[in-house]
């Protein structure tokens, strides 16, 4: 029973990791209708970014409150710049292309920041400065609540509560909601949808920047290809929760973690990765829009 | 005989150039040449399903890599040939593999087929790393380890006229296939899939087709893969030679068979052609470069280098108009 | 103009062919500059170049200054293979020291056996890659060897009687040492209790160690690199593990303690050398390597330096600069004064050598005992 309280524990926790990243997919997809595979490689720069920042002004073995904010903060403004860029010079040109086009310049994109980011930063892995300590919130018996896994949490929950506000409630919302519905249509309204979409990746970059600095608290282990796997598990999430709509990123990615922490229980710990996949699959099969997606018949 | 004529001839003449080639370049041109072969077979195949038919896999590596175990087993542990028909042993393997692969394409096909675009990626990327997890735990084909000391066929020579034979095949099979009402139903599909269901085509059962046939070729260069190394482990058949291949089409020209050939043999040769670059530099910036033009490329070239158009057809347009 | 282009590009790999020059050996070496294993290859890369930059500086060998050609793999098999047909058919090497996976050796070493052209593999400890031929060697133990190390130091120095396993499944490295450990532990009488997988570039380890916690082992054996264990050797002491870790050489580096912190203080691993060793050879290398680098050598730069040391050592000895005179001095090779160790290249052409276990205490490497094969 302890065991499993734990397992559950973790899984909740790698959950919330991948769901701070399946946010920014489902973010973009949710608007521009295109898988953004550079999204995992931007997160990568933001804990790059993060790393040398807190080295430069001296505060790598400085935790505390104030560090985490302002390494976040710093990893955020890499980040949406960097979306920014990214979007200007790579997707933009692209708007009108076919799908499969702009899926190869994402992948294009990832792999260029992937492999310039080994030549820039070195292959190596390196330390992520202490943001924060980590200490026991309270724990019964054997099993043991740690205030990291709480952050995470809670920094999920609150992000995607803020996008569900920033898309429903505000004017600018709106507009990104009009132009997911019919970027045409929208710009009659007076909407620029440039500006919508580039406002997007802004949002999605800067969530990669927060959730780049809490993974790198919790594992102080960062390399250029860190974002790889972690990318594409996060995306499964996204897909499977129902990609483009915000609180199936983040039931898509609890259930992936558990899912994943579940296999390593009770099934194979050698299989985990493949039934992560299994479970996407079997899911999608039956709801082919992932859960909380909206299935659209096409019509002529 | 007729419709053997031009298959023969083009293979007759791909074994010359083997020939000369047998003669003229050093082993480390014909190695590249030989993985040209197979990536020339890999983006045949994706293009059956990408180009043509619209669908969009992304686990293309997956039934590449099921090729390749099973020729690579095959021919390590079972030997039924004499040594003088050791070709045909080697041609019988390869097909099995290709066998193979269709049957798991099959089964990957018919539940996956039914999603479209995006989602149809993601389960076939699923599909294809179920696959290299699944051969990283089995201890039988070696895990991690993978398989080594798989035989070649010998010479240069054999193995270029192998894979020539394959691609002569491949080549005429798709193109056959293409210009039959097969063919016609696969671009309907890609086409408008609506207007295509009201004009009673089984929509689903073109695109697993499409993906069986594309899968069985697949297994055919996983096989040629596999003895040209001569060593296979799971670490070949990541999630980036999916993309590889993906990329090949793309960059040929979606739906153009000669462009499927032409971007396979710069997909192979540009890697190794800024190696002096290395040199140069001490730093590797291949694949910075290669990410680099993949971008410009799209951006520049958004259809490919020859769009749905073939080589002859490109040949007509532009440098005869100009002659 | 595009066409100018590519047909430069098809030109430029037949004219960089032409750079060989009389009063130069060329030595080639293929590893994983990029990709996911780059840290491994950069690391073989630095120890290889420390090597022949000495050897260069007190004047070569037969009157020749040594060039090394470094191609990079990528990661991949079949890069490793191009890379090697390329040093020897282009670059026209005299010798080639391999790479760090088994994987790429595997498909690297035939192709240097078939043109006759010597393969000395740092750091590919499987089994299987010497058996490519008479012209491959190695200078590192093989996977049975430091899984019988391991073993052995844990249940009769540890006195573990139930261990547990954690490998990296991705890792044939990894793969191999562990499954020699669980064979050769079960037969001194113990038990393994758990025996999960993960997989190299995962960060999170706490299913597998929840798991195994349940399992009350008196230690874990995680035959994996520094980059994944020091995470989990946190996040152990984070779910209240406090049994002794073991490891392997791929243990060996700063940057092992760095991630890990205080978790993995304590903790044992089997290596090449000591850090603390009195023996010249040993110390010679670590103050020129950090004089060099600015970081403590880890076992692969150990492991690269030394490859690059037997094989200048043979080319020296032979009559000649033919693959045949050079393999054969290679085979001679014996009691070599190495940093890791005393080596002697065996009839199945793999190092024979002592191990040596450490524990890790801060940045210090503290030795424990020698185990000799």
């Amino acid at each position: 029973m302890q065991d499993f309280v734990q397992h559950l524990i973790n899984g909740v926790s790698l959950g919330s990791i991948y769901a701070l990243i399946a946010l920014g997919y489902t973010m973009v997809y949710g608007i521009l209708k295109m898988i953004n595979f550079a999204h995992s490689d931007v997160y990568m720069v933001g804990a790059f970014a993060a790393y040398y920042f807190a080295r430069w002004i001296g505060i790598e073995n400085d935790p505390g409150l104030s560090t985490l904010l302002t390494l976040i903060v710093v990893s955020m403004i890499c980040c949406s710049l960097l979306g920014l860029v990214i979007e200007r010079l790579a997707y933009r040109p692209l708007r009108n292309s076919p799908k499969l086009n702009v899926l190869i310049t994402a992948i294009g994109v990832s792999l260029f920041l992937e492999y310039s980011g080994q030549v820039v930063f070195g292959a190596d892995p390196k330390v992520f400065p202490e943001v924060m300590k980590d200490f026991v919130i309270f724990s019964i018996g054997n099993v043991e609540v740690r205030s990291f896994d709480v952050t995470v949490l809670v920094v999920g929950l609150l992000a995607m509560l803020a996008l569900q506000f920033l898309l429903f409630k505000t004017k600018i919302g709106r507009a990104m909601r009009a132009v997911s519905a019919n970027p045409m249509v929208a710009s009659l309204m007076g909407v620029n949808p440039d500006r919508i979409i580039a406002f997007t990746f802004v949002v999605g970059s800067s969530l990669a920047g927060v959730g780049s600095v809490l993974v790198g608290m919790k594992y102080p282990k960062i390399d250029p290809l860190m974002g790889m796997m972690i990318g594409l598990k996060a995306f499964v999430a996204a897909v499977l929760g129902g990609i483009g709509n915000v609180g199936g990123a983040v039931l898509g990615a609890m259930i992936m973690g558990l899912s994943e922490e579940m296999v390593v229980a009770y099934l194979s710990s050698t299989y985990r990765d493949a039934l992560a996949f299994g479970i996407l699959i079997v899911i999608l099969i039956f709801k082919p829009a992932g859960l909380l997606g909206k299935y659209s018949v096409e019509k002529v | 005989m007729k419709a053997f004529k031009n298959p023969a001839l083009a293979l007759l003449g791909l074994c010359l150039l083997g020939v000369a080639l047998n003669f003229s370049v050093n082993a480390y041109i014909q190695l590249i040449l030989l993985f040209a072969g197979v990536n020339c077979l890999l983006s045949m195949s994706l293009n059956l399903v990408n180009g043509y038919t619209g669908q969009f896999s992304l686990g293309h590596a997956g039934f590449m890599a099921i090729g390749a175990y099973f020729s690579a087993y095959a021919s390590t542990r079972w030997s039924f040939a004499p040594s003088s028909l050791l070709v045909v042993q080697y041609f019988v393997f390869t097909l099995g593999a290709g066998l193979v692969a269709a049957v798991a394409g099959f089964l990957v096909g018919l539940p996956s087929l039914r999603l479209k675009g995006d989602y149809l990626a993601i389960v076939t990327l699923g599909f294809g790393e179920i696959i290299r997890v699944a051969l990283l735990n089995m201890d039988f084909v070696g895990g991690p380890r993978g398989l080594s000391g798989i035989p070649g066929f010998g010479s240069f020579l054999w193995s270029f006229a192998f894979a020539s034979l394959w691609i002569v095949i491949c080549f005429f099979t798709i193109w056959r296939v293409m210009h039959s009402s097969h063919g016609r139903g696969f671009l309907s599909v890609r086409e408008d899939e609506i207007a295509a269901e009201a004009m009673g085509i089984n929509t689903t059962r073109m695109k697993v087709k499409a993906f069986v046939l594309s899968s069985f070729f697949a297994g055919v260069a996983g096989a040629l893969f596999a003895h040209f190394t001569n060593f296979i482990n799971p670490s070949s058949f990541t999630f980036l030679q999916s993309v590889n291949a993906v990329i090949m089409v793309v960059l040929g020209g979606m739906g153009s068979m000669t462009g499927s050939i032409v971007a396979a043999i710069i997909i192979t040769v540009l890697p190794e052609a800024l190696r002096p670059l290395q040199e140069l530099t001490g730093v590797d910036l291949r694949m910075v470069i290669y990410s680099l033009s993949l971008v410009l490329m799209m951006i520049l070239r958004p259809k490919g280098l020859f769009g749905d158009m073939e080589l002859s057809d490109v040949w007509r347009k532009y440098v005869r108009r100009s002659a | 103009m595009k066409n100018l282009f590519v047909a430069l590009l098809l030109v430029l790999p037949l004219l960089s062919g032409c750079t060989k020059k009389e009063n130069e050996i060329v030595i080639g070496e293929y590893d994983s500059l990029t990709g996911s294993d780059a840290t491994f290859g950069l690391s073989t890369n630095k120890g290889v170049r420390l090597a022949l930059d000495e050897i260069n500086a007190a004047g070569g060998v037969k009157g020749k200054k040594i060039s090394l050609v470094t191609l990079d793999d990528q990661g991949k098999n079949e890069e490793a293979a191009s890379a090697t047909t390329r040093l020897i058919t282009q670059n026209n090497v005299v010798a080639i020291l391999g790479g760090v996976a088994s994987g790429r050796s595997k498909a690297a070493a035939p192709i240097a056996q078939s043109h006759g052209v010597p393969f000395v593999s740092p750091a590919s400890t499987n089994p299987d890659v010497t058996k490519a031929g008479d012209y491959v060697f190695r200078v590192c133990f093989i996977d049975p060897f430091q899984g019988l190390v391991m073993a052995k130091f844990a249940s009769e120095n540890l006195k573990v009687k139930k261990a547990a396993i954690l490998r990296d499944v991705k890792n044939d490295y990894s793969v191999g040492l562990a499954d020699v450990f669980s064979a050769e532990f079960k037969k001194r009488g113990g038990e393994i209790v758990a025996d999960l997988s993960y997989q190299a570039g995962d960060i999170d380890f706490k299913a597998q160690l929840t798991q195994i916690r349940s399992k009350n082992p008196d230690a874990i054996y995680i035959p994996g690199y520094y980059t994944e264990v020091g995470l989990i050797a946190q996040q152990a002491r984070q779910l209240g593990l406090k049994v002794p870790l073991m490891g392997g050489d791929g243990w060996d580096s700063d940057k092992l303690y760095e991630i890990g912190k205080d978790a993995i203080n304590g903790n044992y691993y089997s290596n090449h050398y000591t850090t603390e060793s009195t023996d010249p050879a040993v110390t010679e290398f670590i103050k020129k390597f950090k004089a060099k680098y600015s970081e403590t050598p880890d076992a692969l730069a150990a492991l690269g330096y030394d490859a690059a040391k037997i094989l200048v050592a043979a080319i020296e000895r032979a009559p000649d600069l033919s693959g045949k005179a050079i393999r054969d001095e290679l085979a001679k090779t014996k009691d070599f004064p190495g940093v890791t160790g005393k080596i002697s290249l065996n009839e199945n052409r793999d190092a024979v050598k002592s191990a040596v276990v450490i524990q890790v205490d801060g940045n210090n490497r503290k030795f424990i005992t020698t185990i000799t094969p």
